[in-house]
Parts: C-alpha cells; structure tokens; sequence
C-alpha cells in the first residue's frame, strides 16, 4: 500500500499520505502544485483541470480534461497526468497558454490553469486537425476555423472576462509541433489500470482487478461505497462530509467497459464513460446523441459513467429519462448471479433502487429498434453545464399517421425518474394530430409531483413538460409552425 | 490640459499589453494567498463553528471539540484581547453571542487538518434561544426593521410636478442582489514573524483597514501588524470589508498558538457567510409630458441590508446618487432607507449600489415607453442631460455630449436602424421565436463619496543600476490596475517596461490606503505613481543637465534614454545616469501621493461634488427569446464607451466585457434565493453553491461582440487623462434586459407594457410572455367587440392623465407569486 504512485508532469510521485477521501486537487495541491485551483469543490467550474492520459480507439493515448476536485487521489494509482504547471512555464508557455495570455483571457487568473488544461485536451484531440478546412467552423460559433469546439470549454467558468478573449484564444490555436512531447505520447498506449489496495487508519480505497473480485470485495464489505467517475461521490464527500470506511473504484473493470450492438440489442458497460459512450455509439442512438451536449460538462462526461448515473440513481440525473425513453434495462450482477430490471421497475424512491447492496450495475440494455421519432428536452437556466430543472426524452413510432409506440420519461418531476405513462396511453392508437397532442399535453403536464425549488416553481415545471410535447409535435410538422402554444 | 493629464510623446500608457501576471496565471506560477499556505510547513487550518438558525442566542460548549485528534484550538469571544469586532461601526461581533443569521459562524475550530478542525467545528455543541426572524425585505418594510441613517434627494417640487404632469406612472421595481462568485474564496495566513510582528498574507481589496482590524481585535498598534495581498482571485467589491474578520481570526490563531495559521472558506462557506450585492425594493411615481419628457420622479429605495451596516449606507447613497443614470429630471425626491433583515451582511459589489439605483429609472423608462406610444431608444435619448444642468444632488454634469455622440456612434456602428427592420419582419414570421434591439446608456461618477478616501500614496525605488521597483496602495484582483500602474512608471520616468518591477501590497510598504475600489484606483494609485516618479526625475534631470550642458527644464526622459531638447543628438542612458546621480548623493527613490482635488460632499443633505468625473457609455444588445420555454441567447452585443485616453486598452476592453456579462448575469440568471418559508430551512440560503446558483457560462456570451472605446476622450482630471473603467460597464448589460422585455412585449399587442422580474431569469421571462400573449388575446377579443372603436387594452392609456398605471400586485420579483392563483 505504500507504493502507490503517479506520474505527474512526467515525474513519478507517491502517493503519499492519501486517505481514501483525498481528492487529487488537494493532493496536488499538497504536493506543491498549487496551480490547480479550487473554485467549488463539485465539479461546476473546472478551476482544477487536469489532463488525464486514457486510452484512445487506435490503442494510442488521449490527453483526457478532468476535474481533479472530483476524483480520488489513490483513483490515480499508476496513471499518467498532467497540470497546467506541466504544460509550460511563465519562461516557456505552452501553445494554448500564450494564446491566453496574449489574448488578455486571464485577469484575476484564478481560473486561467484549469482553461489551460481544458483547451489542451481539445488541442491534442487527434481528429481535431482534421477537421480544419477554410470553410470550417459551424454557424452558431461553436467550432472555430482550427476545429476547435468550444464544448470543450464549457465546464470551465471565468468570473473576470466574458469569455470572448478566452474563445478567440481558443479559435487562434494551431497544430501540435513535432517536438511537443505531450502530442508524442499519444501514439504510445495508456496506463493500463492498476489494481491498488490502500488501507489507512480511516478506511480503505480499493480498485479490484476483476468483476469477481470486486463482487467478493463486495460482499467482504456489504456498507462499501461503489465509485465509477466519482462525480457524485466527490461532491458527497466535498461538500457534504461524507465519508466510507471502504471506497471500491469499479470504473476500470473489463467487464463494465464492454459495448456490443447487435439487431435486437445494444448493451453498453456500466463503467464507460458518458464521453465514451458517446463516442463508440456516434449518433447510433439519437436521443442519447442530442442528450450527451447537454449533460453536464465535458469535464464531468469525461469522468461520469453510464452506470454511476443509474447507480446515484438522481431524479435530475438526465440520462434516466433518456433511458426509460428507450426502454432501457439495467443488468445487476452480484456473487449469486446476474438479473436483468426493466428500468421503469428500478427506481424505488428518492435515491433509492431495487439494487441491493451486494449487487454492481454490470450493464444498460437498449432493445433495438430504436424508435424512429425521439427527442430530449432539458429545461435548464443555462444552456450548457447546468442541473435540469425538468428534462423530458420522447420515443415514438408513427404509422401512417398514427401512434403506434410511446414511450416518455421524464426528469424532475417526481422523488425519481418517472415513465408518463398516461401520457403514453393518451397518445398510442391515436393519430399524431395537434389535437391529439393537446389532449396528451395536458395529460403530461398533470404526470408526477413536480416541486418547487430554487431550479424553477412547480407551475413552470409542469407547464414546460405540457409545451414539451406540443414543440416535439411542431418538430414533426414545420408547415404548421403556426401551431399556438 | 493640466500637467497631470498630459501625456509626453510616445508613451508607454495607451500600449496594448497583457496582464502583468498574464504569463503565470496561464501556467499556474502565480500564487494565491492559500498557495502559500499549502507549503507553509506546520500550518492550522481554521474552520468555522456555524449557526443552525437564523436569529438565536446562543451560548457553546467547546470541550468536546479537543476530544477531537488533530484540533489544537478552539477560538472563542473570550480568546479576543482586544475589541470584539469584525467591522469598525460596532456591529459585527466577531465572535458573536447571537447569531444573525442562517451560517452566522460563532466560533472557529484550529486543526493539524483541514479535516480536523471540520470534525472539531462539528463537535462543538450549540445552544441556541430562538428569536424571532425578519427575513425577506417586505417583511422588514412590513416590520419597520431598519438600520443606519435614512437619506434624501430633494430638488425641486415634486409632488406639485407630479399633480400637474399629463402622464403619470407607479409602481414597484424589485430587485434581486449577486453574489461576487470571485473564483477564490476569502483566504487568510498569518505568521508571527520573529521580531513578534504579525504578518498577515489576506485576499483583501483594503489592506489598511485589514490590518487596522486585525490591531483592535489583537489589542496591538498598527505598527505591529503588516497586511500583505499577493494578488486576488476576483474581488469584484466582495473584499473591500468582508476579509478584516477572517484574517483577524487567522491573526488571531497564530498569536494564541505561536504556529501559522490559514483560514479559506470553502465555497458553501462563502456563499452563505459572506455578504453579496443589495437586493433593493423601490417603489416609485413618475410624471411625463406629452413628448415623454420626465417631469417628475418620487421614489422610495428599501436596501436589504442584511444583519449589519457594513457598507450599506454609501451603497445606499450611490444608489440615490444614482436615480437619474443619464437622464435630466427637473422635480426629484428619492429616499432611501436600508432593512434590517437575518440573513448575510450585503456589502459593495462592482458598481455599488449604482446598478441599483440605475435600474430604477431604466425599469420606469421600459414600462412606460409603450403606455407613451414612445420608441424606448428615442424616449431615453429624448431625456439626456444638456449641457449646464445639474444633477438632483447639484453637481454639474460636465461633457453630457459625450452621451450624444455615444449614441450616435452607436447606432450608426450597431446597423441599429437596419437591423431593428430585419427583427421587425422577423418576428412577423415567427410566432414562437422573438427577438428585439434595445440600447440603454450610461452614467456614472467616479470618487468616493466618502471624501477622504479620495488619497494615495505610492513608493517608487530606483536602484543604482536604473531599474525600477514601484510599490502603491492598490491591490490586483484581476482588473489590471498592477499593468496599468507598471505602464503610468514606464512613462513617468521614461524607462522601458521591462525595467520596471512592481511588488505586491503590504502595508508597511505604503500606509493609510484606500480600498481598492470605486473604480478609483488607477486615478488615486496613478497619480500617487507618477508623483513619485516625477520627483526622482526632477532630481535627476538637475544631474542630467549638468552632464549635458543644459536647463534642466529641458531634460526629458524617454525610453530609457535622458536627453536636452536643446540638443537630441546627445543623450545619456538612464541607468548610467542612475549610477552617477547615487555618487552625487542624489536620492533615487520616493514616496508619492496624490489626493483628488475638488470635490467635496454633504452626507447629511446629500448635496455637494462628490464625483470628480461620470463615465459614459451605451450597448445595443439584441436577443432573442424562446417563448416555449423563456431562454433566450444573446444575439449580439455592441458598445461604446468612455475611457477617457486609456492606459491601457486591453486591459479596459477586458473590463468592458467583463463587467458587461457579469452584468447580464446579474439581471438575467443569478438568482440568490433564501427560505423565506416559516418552515425549519427559514433563512436559509438556498442556493450556497455553484450548482444552485448559476453564473454566466460560455454559452452565456454574446454571439458576436463589439467594443469601442470612444476617441478623443481625454479626461482633464485624471492621470494622463485616462477615466475609470472598472464598475460603469456593468450597466451596460441594462441593454439586454431592455432587449428581453422588447422581445416578450413582441408576444403581446401592440403597447404592452412588460413588467420583468429582475434577475429575469428564463422563468420569469416565460411567465412575462404568457401575460403578454394574454394581453393579445385580450386585446383581439377587444377589437372584434369593439369594431373598430379605439383600442382598449387593459392598461391605463396614456392620454388619460390621472390614472396611473397600476402596479401588479406584489413585488415585481414575483411573478410565481402571481402565477399561483
């Protein structure tokens, strides 16, 4: 247990002193790194970037941005990362820190290493150069001409500059340099992951190296504390106090990291990535596709797990509705076997699931097909990086003008995510019509409890959910965009 | 000009240069005030022992908290030698016996750990005697809880005005407050030193009155403690008062224990400990001749003060100082008082109490616009100032043509005409999709109100080999003043920028000095800088001459080369010339000062000069609304504004910007909310975090932004002749909320009146365009009954001069309120 260790800007450091609490932040942080910021402890302003070395598709590396606040220091046992001091140095700036620099996109600079970080990922993204072409950049100033995504950036906030200089920064980057040596080492593969056991006075911190392993430690342990990405976690432990006498990391298991897509089902692992699962299904599911932006951050996707967001089990989580929209079920596996749950049958109160305690989401079922007309609207203050206050996935299938499936899950509406099934009931059978749709609307806007919190008022949620299905409606008839409200 | 406006030729001032610091904070080298804690070997962390009610007595006991391992120390009110006060009104115990509000923290645990004073601070047990709360600012309206003074602006008649106006309005305006969101939280780290002097390292805009409070607490001279701030992570005015109390704690520690301690509030801590923008409540009457001319203003301004003055009685009086924003009103009464309420003492924030009061009368101009039949870009720049008139307070309100030609640039740079057709015949198209142009202006004026703060003082050291170290009273939270300050020394000894250094602000360095604030602090710093430089080149311009053969009059320095305009083929470098000035016996440093000369207010009748100068400047924002759901997305965004003849243009355009969206967080999307319920969670803060409380994200910037900064600007007050820059564009962003209420008046019939919650948040915009949608069909039901009589919506029409338009029922911040039948 003594040596665990982590390469950081390309010097090996122990672990050392890490309680199984620790996040990296405050570890780097100890160590001297104090570039790395805190801002707010959960996972909302990207202070703390780091890059994280994970594996790419072509079995190379992928400089990956995370939030260090939000992933435990002995999570890093035997992995590779870098911090803005590692980028560059005030003598010798890194590409992406003399854009900023010059481009006046730090004033306080309290936030600038994280930016750094973050804008670094996006510059050392394989497929990015590829993309630049004179023409490029998309309409709404998304890319830039150099291929740049400003998603990217949008789990990083900047109190001081508005963010214009901080994109042009971003838009003037160009390619790598053939010496830079962080480029260089993607072409070799990823740490593969460690299997770490650190045991302090405190608690324990283990990361088993198989599926069975972690189901025996599991049982060893019924009270442990299962983290994929730790997105949730983190927080808990940040902000609320938590603390677990065993932390059992599942996110690198081989076998929650699977994907398999055949005629009649696409199953994904548990432990993937929402980043990755993004990229491995590339638009094959649309609604996922259209879900995925708008799910928090980047930094967040890139560390939050498919699993881990049934597994917290919120009911503003936004992938739940997502899911239950496509009927999806959830494989739960423990020492005495394996069962399959239909999502809607999962959710048993506020955070609360059928899972037991000795049982690991192994995996989520789509059945395939996919219904052809699918939509997810998320009602939020901000339109990148913000909490639902109501999130609303659609999937239907249209027979000749009639509705022959339905399926509607809805977010922030009730202590879980919840299927309308009312509304479902109000619309298969019927023809897809505006009246038809007022009728199912109403009913809509009447499915579950919604709150009033300081997201939004009950009303507004109800009535967002109601215009919800009148705007997918609009969207399936665009000559009759006339449709009042 | 005057010699302190002057500018030489070639200048460093009005180069385009980064931040200073530009190159460490991109690669994470700068350091923070918690960075040197986190390698200060055998450091405390404090932690705060918090309220868990509103408004109680309270009394603790603290044993249990040394049955803790790793705590050290509990600091209680009997530790303090000195004065038990966080503040310098007598109002901010700093270790107080009743807590004020919801978080209040009452004692602090020192621990080995961060983690071992949390364990500690939650062992502590408290016992609390319930009180009974004042919570939400009507509440405190409803129960007379006030604190401080009331003030009034009077001129004129108003009440006769108002009988006698053609058009008459009233109505209520809320609004809410912000919090500052500066990315690092308050930090504190203290050491004794081993003279047995306190040092104390603060995230603080006023070192001064840091240390003059971390003296009284400590029962100690000034001279015993020196306050020093590295660079802050934005402060934005949450620092100017609000730091004292946490470095005197960490002070305080590091006396008691002889070890250094560190104190950093986490970010739930910060947010619900620490005070925020004013969230103000107004109620108002106003008058208008058939032109839209404003006649009239009555208007009673309620800050909610939170449970201490702190700053809210200035904050109130820029507030009503305020009430005009760029606008002549002949016949004014604004009073202001300020509420006692249990929640977070509110304090200054980037415009303070000016936003507020601006708001006012930008929220009248937009409501009664349509009920006018007036254009609301023509009926704001139909009431500007004219030259040779005076504010309600009886200043003169020098270069008001500068808002007219603002204006007119403006328009013709933002297509404004052009483009206000094009949204026209898009809204025709779109039922579901509006968007709209609105440009508002702005004025503000620059000083302290509180005359004496109107100083600084500078230190200026040359060194033999002629590099420059430069010290002054201000301090760097991101707004450049540290740049502009190295480029105004460049140019006053005419040295290159690279040879000039600039060290971070102590006390014992420079004493007695402002905060850093009021947008003020080029202007006083500025000044106090090139005074300084100015007397060292006196003395060296005699040693010049002499080696030169010249007047010394005639000695000039530039770029690091000193010559006699007599004869410029000659010259002497500037560190040869510092070598022979030191065996001259020359002195070659100096302490600056600089005081702003002509001002002069009357706090008690609120009349006098307080403002040396306004700063102006106007946006055209255009948005455009989603009326499904409220949001909305800036569609582009264009300025101009008045920097005088800048120092330093990059860092003023990242002001403008800056303060620009944080403005439009302020009134579109942060939404500070506290439980104003009867139940358990009353006076709790509700949104104490990032993910509850949401500031302007990337996709919150404007699509496309354009800032210019007007020419031929030089201010004659100021250091070479630049004007401030730091507050006055946050009220620019008063353009997109004009936009957002065209835009939902565009769902409605024509001459809707929009009443808009403020922040309008996309909620609250929906609500606005459902009420609007209902005015239409209101209005079409009208028109199909009435055929063809005169249009008759449902506000009162603005030829019927008596009536007044009627305020909707209850504050204007609620709307939910009014949804919920």
């Amino acid at each position: 247990m003594d040596d665990i260790a982590v390469t950081v800007n390309g010097r090996r450091r122990p672990l050392a002193g890490v309680q199984p609490q620790t996040n990296a932040l405050d570890w780097l942080r100890q160590t001297g790194l104090t570039g790395s910021k805190e801002g707010c402890a959960e996972g909302e302003c990207g202070a703390c970037a780091m890059l994280i070395a994970t594996p790419s598709d072509d079995g190379g590396t992928m400089w990956t941005a995370v939030n260090a606040c939000l992933v435990p220091a002995a999570a890093l046992d035997g992995q590779e990362i870098v911090t803005a001091e590692g980028l560059g140095t005030p003598e010798a700036m890194h590409p992406v820190q003399q854009e900023l620099a010059a481009a006046g996109g730090s004033q306080c600079g309290y936030c600038t290493p994280g930016f750094a970080c973050s804008m670094a990922a996006e510059y050392y993204r394989s497929s990015r150069v590829a993309e630049v072409s004179p023409e490029s950049g998309d309409s709404d100033g998304w890319t830039g001409p150099n291929g740049f995504d400003l998603h990217a950036i949008s789990g990083n906030l900047c109190r001081c500059t508005g963010y214009r200089p901080i994109r042009d920064a971003a838009f003037a980057l160009g390619a790598p340099e053939g010496d830079d040596p962080l480029a260089a080492r993607r072409a070799e593969p990823a740490p593969a992951p460690s299997h770490t056991r650190l045991e302090t006075d405190v608690g324990r911190f283990i990361r088993p190296a198989t599926l069975d392993a972690a189901l025996a430690e599991l049982a060893a342990h019924p009270d442990a504390v299962l983290v994929a990405g730790a997105t949730d976690w983190g927080v808990d432990v940040n902000l609320r106090g938590r603390r677990a006498d065993t932390v059992i990391a599942i996110d690198q298991l081989p076998e929650l990291r699977a994907i398999s897509i055949s005629d009649d089902l696409i199953e994904l692992g548990a432990g993937l990535t929402l980043s990755e699962v993004e990229h491995r299904l590339d638009g094959g599911v649309p609604l996922l596709a259209e879900l995925f932006p708008r799910f928090a951050s980047p930094l967040i996707r890139n560390r939050a797990t498919i699993g881990g967001n049934l597994g917290t089990a919120s009911p503003i989580g936004d992938t739940s509705p997502a899911l239950l929209a496509l009927g999806a079920s959830v494989v739960l596996v423990s020492e005495s076997g394996e069962r399959e749950v239909d999502l809607a049958d999962y959710f048993t109160g506020y955070r609360t699931t059928v899972r037991s305690a000795d049982e690991i989401i192994r995996a989520v079922r789509i059945p395939r097909p996919l219904a052809p007309l699918t939509a997810f609207h998320k009602i939020a203050k901000r339109r990148f990086d913000d909490i639902s206050s109501v999130a609303i996935a659609f999937a239907l299938t249209l027979d000749d003008g009639e509705v022959t499936t339905a399926r509607i899950g809805v977010g922030g509406a009730a202590a879980t995510p919840l299927r309308a099934n009312a509304t479902e009931e109000a619309l298969v059978g019927r023809p897809w019509t505006l009246e038809t749709v007022r009728a199912a609307a109403s009913v809509l806007g009447s499915e579950g409890t919604p709150m009033s919190d300081q997201r939004a008022s009950s009303e507004y949620r109800a009535v967002m959910m109601q215009r919800s299905l009148v705007r997918l409606y609009r969207s399936t008839a665009p000559e009759r965009a006339e449709v009042p409200a | 000009m005057t010699e302190l406006a002057e500018r030489p030729i070639d200048p460093v001032v009005g180069l385009h240069m980064p931040h200073e610091s530009a190159a460490f904070h991109a690669t994470g080298a700068a350091v923070y005030t918690d960075d040197v804690a986190a390698t200060t070997p055998g450091v405390l962390t404090a932690w705060p022992v918090q309220s868990a009610q509103t408004h109680a007595r309270v009394s603790l006991d603290v044993a249990p908290a040394y049955e803790v391992p790793g705590v050290v120390r509990v600091l209680t009110a009997d530790d303090v030698p000195g004065i038990n006060d966080a503040g310098i009104k007598h109002d901010e115990p700093l270790f107080p016996s009743e807590a004020m509000y919801h978080g209040h923290a009452l004692a602090w645990v020192l621990g080995e750990t961060a983690e071992a004073a949390r364990l500690g601070a939650a062992a502590v047990v408290v016992t609390y005697e319930p009180l009974p709360s004042v919570v939400a600012v009507t509440e405190a309206i409803e129960a007379g809880s006030f604190q401080g003074a009331t003030r009034t602006v009077h001129r004129g008649d108003p009440e006769r005005a108002l009988a006698e106006a053609p058009h008459v309005f009233e109505g209520v305006t809320q609004m809410g407050g912000q919090e500052h969101f500066y990315l690092e939280t308050h930090a504190a780290l203290a050491i004794v030193d081993t003279e047995g002097q306190v040092f104390v390292q603060s995230s603080t805009q006023h070192p001064t009155e840091t240390q003059e409070i971390i003296a009284h607490v400590l029962d100690i001279p000034s001279n015993g403690v020196t306050v020093q701030c590295l660079r802050m992570g934005g402060g934005f005015g949450g620092k100017e008062m609000q730091p004292h109390g946490f470095a005197a704690i960490a002070a305080l520690g590091a006396v008691l224990t002889s070890r250094p301690v560190r104190l950093r509030l986490t970010r739930q801590q910060d947010m619900i400990m620490t005070g925020k923008r004013h969230p103000f409540h107004a109620t108002w009457k106003a008058g208008f001749d058939d032109d839209g001319r404003i006649l009239a203003l009555e208007a009673t301004l309620t800050s909610d003060g939170g449970w201490s003055l702190d700053l809210s009685d200035p904050v109130l009086g820029r507030a009503l100082c305020h009430i005009d924003n760029a606008y002549w009103i002949p016949n004014v009464l604004a009073q202001g008082r300020i509420a006692l309420t249990n929640k977070t003492s509110q304090t200054a924030f980037r415009g303070f109490g000016g936003p507020q009061g601006m708001l006012v009368i930008e929220d009248i101009l937009g409501r009664v616009a349509p009920l006018l039949g007036i254009d609301p870009a023509e009926l704001r720049r139909r009431n500007f100032y004219e030259p040779g008139q005076l504010t309600p307070y009886g200043q003169e309100v020098r270069h008001p043509e500068r808002l007219e030609t603002i204006w007119t640039q403006l328009r013709a740079r933002s297509d404004f005409d052009a483009r206000r057709t094009q949204i026209a015949e898009f809204n025709a198209r779109h039922d579901d999709v509006k968007r709209a142009l609105a440009i508002t202006p702005v004025k503000f004026g620059i000083s302290f109100n509180f005359t004496a703060f109107n100083q600084a003082g500078a230190l200026v050291h040359v060194y033999k080999d002629g590099s420059v170290l430069i010290n002054h009273g201000g301090t760097e939270m991101g707004q450049g003043l540290h740049t502009k300050m190295l480029q105004v020394a460049a140019t006053a000894l005419g040295v290159p920028l690279a040879s000039v250094r600039l060290a971070p602000t102590r006390t014992d360095k420079v004493p007695n000095t402002s905060a850093t604030a009021a947008s003020s602090s080029s202007d006083l710093n500025g000044g106090a800088v090139k005074d300084a430089c100015q007397q060292i080149t006196r003395r060296l311009a005699d040693v010049a001459a002499r080696l030169l053969d010249a007047d010394p009059r005639d000695i000039r320095f530039s770029h690091g080369k000193v010559t006699a305009i007599t004869q410029p083929d000659r010259a002497v470098a500037f560190d040869e010339l510092t070598g022979i000035a030191y065996h001259e016996r020359v002195q070659l440093w100096a302490a600056g000062f600089y005081r702003t000369e002509g001002i002069h207010w009357d706090q008690e009748a609120m009349r006098g000069e307080p403002f040396k100068y306004f700063a102006y400047g106007a946006a055209a924002t255009e948005v455009e609304v989603d009326g499904d759901t409220g949001t909305s997305r800036l569609r582009r965004v264009d300025i101009v504004h008045d920097v005088g003849d800048t120092l330093s243009p990059l860092i003023d355009l990242g002001q403008i910007e800056g303060g620009y969206v944080q403005g439009v967080g302020w009134l579109t999307l942060e939404d500070l909310r506290w439980d104003e319920s009867d139940g358990p969670g009353r006076g709790r803060l509700i949104t104490p975090s990032a993910s509850t409380y949401k500031l302007p994200s990337l996709s919150e910037m404007p699509e496309v932004f354009n800032v210019s900064l007007l020419e031929g600007a030089a201010e004659d007050g100021a250091v070479y002749g630049s004007k401030a820059v730091g507050e006055p564009p946050l009220m620019l962003a008063f353009s997109a909320r004009e936009a957002l209420r065209e835009a939902i008046a565009a769902f409605g019939p024509p001459g809707h009146s929009v009443v808009l919650a403020s922040p309008a948040t996309p909620e609250a915009v929906f609500w606005a365009i459902e009420e609007a949608e209902r005015a239409r069909e209101a209005a079409e039901v009208a028109e199909v009954d009435a055929t063809g009589a005169a249009s008759s919506g449902d506000e009162a029409g603005p030829t019927d001069a008596a009536a007044s338009e009627s305020p909707p029922p209850g504050p204007v911040l609620a709307p939910l309120a009014r949804h919920r039948r």
